[in-house]
């Protein structure tokens, strides 16, 4: 799923000041399970935003609505009937989300609630990690399913290298190494032959290098 | 000031805390009448939302009363009722209201004594930080 964080109040608050109606959109995919962007984060962050103004002797009219996506044009287009009756839009979606709703209400500023931060797994009850960067040409499969390009620091492809202490990264003892883990997985499948093939350098154009990048399916189009 | 009387929300616990206030009530404990229990099943099941809905509709504290640590009916509640707790209170200084305003307290179903002196100090303490900044700005731009 995408990841997000909630950006600091103070931040919001200055985003939201110059207006009066505010409607606070969330979502009900990636960031409702990464607890950040759902029904209840939304209404949480309005609480929080009416009672930051009403100590300056000013109430907000803050309408609460979470969509099923803030990603596709047909969920977004469910505000068509609110959106005139807000000043400004305040999007607690991942960036997609955001930019999906400014630009079909052209017309109304919109602004990011949360700071969307990566493509990650959940390791346990509100714990989120890094798992993929998209990297457009996946190499799991010959990494025993796991991937030095989103977990190992250097994203070395034929790793580890001489910084990996006792199965930790050396940026830091919270980070696994990720060629141990490869290792190690790789051993326990009884495949570690593998280990010994050089990756040959990346072709780094699939991935942001390569420019923004789209999906075209012509039998969906 | 002189004559505030705050507002508290507490929610109690329905094995512990409420028990608890049962049994001040039973042993005749009295204690300040600004204390508006609301009951819920494990003081776990308290989400930060209902913290701050109550703080934005009128509440000068809240507070989350569960059962002692270890003694969760459902193992853990109390524990996760902390961490909101937590939260709530980091979120209110992001936003410059006092988070002492929000606490968490624990007793067992016999602390009748224990749930009446906690609703006494935590009204006391309401007292003295004054109302809630968010309300009183607003009666007094109403007034002005």
């Amino acid at each position: 799923m995408i990841t997000a964080e909630r950006k600091p109040m103070e931040e919001i608050i200055a985003s939201v000041r110059p207006y009066n109606r505010i409607l606070l959109v969330g979502c009900n995919e990636c960031v409702t399970v990464c607890a950040a962007g759902g029904r209840k984060e939304v209404g949480i962050l309005s609480s929080a935003l009416q009672m930051a103004f009403m100590q300056e002797g000013k109430t907000l009219d803050i309408k609460e609505l979470t969509l099923e996506r803030q990603c596709d044009p047909e969920y977004v287009e469910e505000l068509v009937t609110v959106i005139d009756q807000a000043d400004a839009v305040l999007s607690m979606a991942c960036g997609c989300g955001v930019q999906e709703v400014a630009r079909r209400y052209k017309d109304k500023p919109v602004y990011p609630a949360l700071n969307t931060k990566f493509m990650g797994a959940s390791e346990r009850q509100g714990v989120w990690a890094e798992r993929c960067q998209g990297c457009g040409d996946c190499i799991l499969g010959l990494t025993g399913g796991i991937c030095p390009v989103a977990r190992c620091s250097k994203r070395l492809l034929n790793g580890p290298c001489g910084g990996s202490t006792a199965g930790k990264c050396e940026i830091s003892q919270d980070v696994d190494c990720v060629w141990q883990l490869i290792w190690d997985r790789m051993k326990a499948l009884g495949i570690e032959n593998r280990y010994e093939e050089v990756m040959m350098a990346k072709d780094w154009r699939s991935s942001r290098d390569g420019g923004p990048r789209k999906i075209i399916r012509e039998d969906l189009v | 000031m002189k004559d505030f009387e705050p507002v508290i929300v507490a929610f109690c616990c329905h094995y512990c805390a409420y028990t608890a206030a049962d049994m001040a009530g039973s042993k005749r404990i009295a204690y300040p009448a600004n204390v508006k229990i609301i009951r819920v099943p494990c003081s776990g099941k308290v989400d930060t939302i209902h913290i701050m809905k109550a703080l934005e509709n009128g509440a000068d504290g809240v507070y989350v009363a569960g059962c002692l640590e270890g003694d969760c009916h459902f193992k853990n509640g109390n524990l996760r009722a902390l961490q909101r707790v937590k939260q709530v209170q980091a979120l209110l200084e992001e936003i410059c209201i006092e988070p002492e305003r929000v606490e968490m307290v624990t007793m067992s179903a016999g602390m009748g004594e224990r749930f009446a002196k906690a609703a006494f100090e935590i009204t006391e303490k309401i007292r003295k930080l004054g109302p809630n900044p968010s309300k009183a700005a607003m009666e007094k731009a109403k007034a002005a």
